[in-house]
């Protein structure tokens, strides 16, 4: 009991929530605070895609092949401004990005969330057991940690071909192995702590014990590795993509527009590839910038 | 059948941890490198039963093993060799039903107010989770059940949906009190329960400890290092060194004629308010390590009666006059 | 003759986003040459941050707002950082719960030691070593030698303590801030250190102040108790004149509930409440609130400043009478 843990309660009055102090913390960064901002809009974006585009890229019947490669802000047949140019095809760069936007941040989405279920439970299982459980676990994740994440996916996708559902699937095989690794590492701290030992005192069933006790108190780290990963997950998803081995060509994510488009980057026709190049800048860059202040403000090492 | 002694005892109970070799060391191992299974004599051949309505003081340095024993008696852990009876049964041999009962009915405090509260719930959800899932109470009704048991610790039952870290640590201590008495216990082992405390919380602790023994009749283990208050509270003490019980006997006897030559020590040693400077004399030489303790008499490279009889051999735990128990080759003569 | 260190009207504020937590709130006491002072207190009393606010230890959002802080007549308060380096580790010393708040993990005992002792003194590393061998047989840690090439994980609490100890000295200091330094200790271990700390302040004439929350510690150790509650000192006076006719009723009733002073087996003499939020101190006496004596007065303003009788100097406009002392 020394008095710095009198100061630091009493920069917390009891009518703080955590969570607001730990909003109001966030947004002191105002740098973390814009790319919050910036994330929230791309993903309304991507989420409200048809109501906010001008055209449905991939609806052949809006799309005219005489419109192929216009400049930005070039005018179609019909009168349309085209901010942002067309590609080969004809369509909208712009309605094209959101809908690639769309498609990238599904996939990595999905992606992530069911690798951080899979994760999370092998990885909380495998602290709160020990033993043999633990290493068969680890050392799966080991091995999985010791082949780099694009030479899997490659792997796997060149082997089940082409599709959303197989990007995905790679996507998650590639990062559930962070998770449980991270997982495992606090709940291995948190296990033994004395509020676990009052829940085997008060004879709990086990699974109690590992998803009401343990696993609350394992995851703030986790959102910063998530948030991390999902960014992470993003550029592998575009990577494959770009090498053709992702999605389908009718289902275009941020990664395969910039693949159509390098092309003609050389002979001056910049905008099909920059302006998706852009976006996905923009999406990682904006993750991470979060990711980080997120770091910062859930490590407790850097907290005075 | 008669009555058992104890609702709850320790029978020739050890624990050891090992320290298993991982995949590295086994691999340094095969090549040569010398790879060492540490293991920990936490406990060594202890016996210790607590009787109905009985508070049984267990006093003890770091290395002692007292909370590893009071983790067993909780059945937290389970011994690596003995039993423990509840009840005047074997635990282990009970079945589901009744091995429940048994572990209900054994409940722990523990030392930190903090750490020992999921800091991620609610008083409410603390104290009402395990009646309402053993059904010692309806869902309906947890919500009065859990205002009733705060107030019966102390605490204002509107302040059930606060979080533990917007408590005072005096607060937090009657909440892991409170969750301790929801399941309705018949003993509780009490580790360290009031040394986090500050100085003027520990009176008040230590105050509702009594009152509830008074009110409900439990039974404690009181396992601290603060002869003080375990002489204040305990009906009979048990003196733990190095995992081996060396002395135990009624709270009174073991306080005012202590057998065991470290129990005299502890007391000596024991802070005081004392009016004005003195000289310290304190027992001289390091607790030694449970990973290699000393043959014969754990206590003998500190004892200033060591003979060499006490190197080579371990005295026996033996009564020594009635209800008092002490393992000292100085016994041995008289 | 001047006192080794001389605190007046120190004020250490912290100011944090929920407001100004006033830690210490014109605190003053002097110790003399080779006594030891104990200032006592709970968690908040301001115990800690009076002890590191003397060795210039303050970090934001605190400072010192108020107040003088002279060893051996030399003004402490908004000296240099540079002018605090002379100061801090050769003049005064500070012993912390934590031994490993000196120590570092990852370093010999001898090369942190060396190091220590050439920071402040121009002497050839043989000597430097020769001194810390001579430091460590001081505080009893036995063949000093072998223990000047371990490693800290390599002592057990105790002896790390020791070692703590030994630093804290190499310079002969005139001061030394001992922060809780056997609380985390056995209580035979704590004994041991006591002893020691006592015999090395007798034989070298170094003023300590050791702050603790455990009466029973500093009662045999102390010349004069300083008794704090919510960052002021409440009661101060000689040991033994505290300790058997405390005034204060937060001093008469720390030691009235003490197991000690009551019957085995009885509900103990509580205090009740909790210490005060800083942040939400009450009007008038802090304590107050908490207070079995409490009177109107007490809630219109901080009771001042007063001289007793022996050398006793309170804070409370309705002390306890004598009769109600106990020992």
């Amino acid at each position: 009991m020394t008095d710095a843990a009198l100061t630091s309660a009493a920069v917390a009055p009891p009518v703080e929530t955590p969570f607001r102090r730990f909003a109001s913390d966030f947004f002191a960064n105002k740098v973390a605070a814009v790319a919050l901002v910036i994330i929230v809009i791309l993903a309304l974006l991507a989420i409200f895609a048809p109501w906010v585009t001008p055209q449905n890229p991939y609806d052949l019947t809006q799309i005219s092949i005489f419109d192929n490669m216009l400049k930005p802000g070039a005018k179609s047949m019909e009168g349309k401004t085209f901010w942002l140019g067309t590609d080969e095809q004809g369509r909208d760069m712009f309605s094209a990005m959101i809908y690639g936007l769309r498609m990238s941040l599904f996939v990595s989405a999905v992606a992530t969330s069911i690798a951080v279920l899979v994760g999370v439970s092998l990885g909380v299982t495998a602290a709160y057991f020990g033993g043999r459980v633990d290493s068969i676990i680890m050392r799966i994740v080991d091995l999985q940690l010791s082949f780099p994440a694009i030479l899997i996916a490659l792997i796997l996708l060149a082997a089940l071909g082409k599709g959303v559902d197989k990007v995905i699937l790679a996507l998650m095989l590639v990062q559930w192995a962070y998770y449980a690794r991270t997982v495992r590492g606090n709940a291995l701290v948190e296990r033994r702590r004395e509020y676990i030992e009052a829940a085997q005192c008060l004879a709990l069933p086990r699974y109690r014990i590992i998803f009401r006790h343990l696993l609350p108190n394992c995851l703030p780290p986790l959102i910063v590795i998530a948030t991390v990963q999902v960014a992470h997950a993003i550029s592998l998803e575009a990577t494959l993509s770009f090498l053709g081995v992702g999605v389908p060509i009718t289902e275009p994510s941020l990664g395969l527009l910039i693949s159509n488009g390098y092309k003609y980057i050389l002979s001056g026709k910049y905008w099909v590839s920059v302006f998706p190049g852009l976006m996905l800048l923009l999406t990682i860059l904006s993750i991470n910038l979060v990711g980080d202040h997120l770091r910062d403000l859930l490590n407790p090492r850097l907290k005075a | 059948m008669s009555a058992p002694k104890y609702l709850v005892d320790a029978r020739d109970v050890s624990k050891r941890f090992s320290q298993e070799p991982d995949l590295a060391q086994k691999v340094a191992g095969l090549l040569g490198a010398r790879t060492k299974r540490i293991v920990v004599h936490a406990l060594d051949h202890v016996s210790l039963g607590i009787a109905e309505g009985e508070v049984v003081g267990l006093v003890g340095e770091s290395g002692s093993g007292k909370s590893t024993l009071g983790r067993i008696i909780a059945g937290i852990w389970e011994p690596s060799e003995g039993e423990i009876h509840f009840a005047g049964r074997p635990r282990n041999e009970l079945n589901d039903t009744q091995r429940r009962a048994a572990d209900l009915a054994v409940q722990m405090v523990f030392q930190d107010p903090m750490s020992s509260l999921n800091p991620r719930m609610h008083v409410a959800e603390i104290i009402g989770e395990a009646p309402e899932y053993h059904g010692i109470v309806k869902a309906s009704e947890t919500a009065a059940y859990v205002a009733d048991i705060m107030q019966k610790v102390g605490l204002d039952p509107s302040f059930a949906e606060r979080y533990p870290h917007q408590f005072s640590g005096g607060q937090r201590a009657r909440i892991g009190i409170a969750r301790a008495l929801a399941v309705k216990p018949r003993v509780i082992v009490a580790d360290e329960a009031i040394a986090a405390l500050d100085v003027s919380i520990q009176a008040q602790v230590i105050n509702l400890f009594m009152k509830l023994r008074a009110d409900l009749g439990l039974a404690y283990l009181f396992i601290s290092h603060d002869l003080g208050v375990v002489r204040h509270l305990a009906d009979r003490v048990a003196i733990l060194y190095l995992g081996r019980i060396v002395e135990s006997a009624p709270a009174d006897e073991l306080f005012n004629t202590p057998n065991h030559p470290y129990t005299v020590a502890l007391l000596a040693n024991m802070p005081k308010v004392e009016t004005g400077k003195h000289a310290f004399a304190p027992l001289e030489g390091e607790i030694p390590s449970p990973i290699n303790p000393p043959s014969g008499c754990h206590f003998h490279p500190r004892c200033a009666h060591a003979m060499p009889r006490c190197a080579e051999v371990a005295p026996k735990l033996r009564e020594v006059a009635p209800g008092r128990l002490s393992a000292c080759h100085l016994n041995d003569g008289a | 003759m001047t006192a080794t260190l001389e605190v007046a009207g120190l004020s250490t504020h912290f100011f944090t986003r929920a407001g100004v937590v006033k830690a210490v709130d014109g605190v003053s006491f002097s110790v003399q040459r080779g006594q030891v002072l104990g200032l006592v207190g709970e968690s908040g009393s301001g115990k800690t941050v009076t002890g590191l606010s003397i060795m210039g230890l303050v970090d934001r959002p605190g400072r010192i707002v108020s107040g003088s802080i002279k060893l051996a007549g030399q003004e402490l308060v908004g000296l240099s950082e540079k002018g605090w380096r002379t100061i801090r580790g050769r003049k005064i010393a500070m012993i912390f719960q934590d031994p490993m708040m000196t120590l570092n993990p990852v370093l010999r005992i001898d090369t942190q030691m060396i190091e220590t002792v050439l920071a402040h003194a121009d002497v050839s590393k043989d000597s430097a070593r020769e001194r810390c061998r001579q430091a460590l047989s001081r505080v009893g840690i036995p063949s000093p030698d072998e223990r000047l090439t371990a490693y800290p994980h390599q002592f057990s609490g105790g002896m790390r303590q020791r070692v703590a100890i030994a630093i804290a000295l190499l310079h002969d200091p005139e001061l030394i801030i001992a922060d809780e330094p056997t609380t985390a200790l056995d209580v035979t271990i704590q004994a041991q250190i006591i002893a020691q700390v006592q015999k090395l302040a007798a034989e070298t004439g170094t003023a300590i102040v050791w702050v603790t929350h455990d009466l029973a510690v500093v009662s045999g150790l102390s010349d004069r108790l300083a008794v704090m509650y919510a960052g002021r000192i409440i009661e101060e006076g000689p040991t033994a004149e505290v300790l058997t006719q405390p005034h204060h009723p937060y001093t008469a009733g720390l030691l009235h509930s003490l197991p000690i002073n009551n019957p085995r087996g009885q509900p103990l003499n509580q205090i009740p409440g909790s210490t005060p939020s800083l942040l939400r101190l009450p009007p008038g006496c802090p304590f107050g609130p908490r207070c079995t004596r409490k009177q109107h007065d007490c809630t219109q303003a901080m009771p001042p400043e007063t001289q007793g009788a022996n050398g006793v100097r309170l804070r409370c406009y309705h002390p306890v009478a004598r009769e109600g002392a106990m020992a």
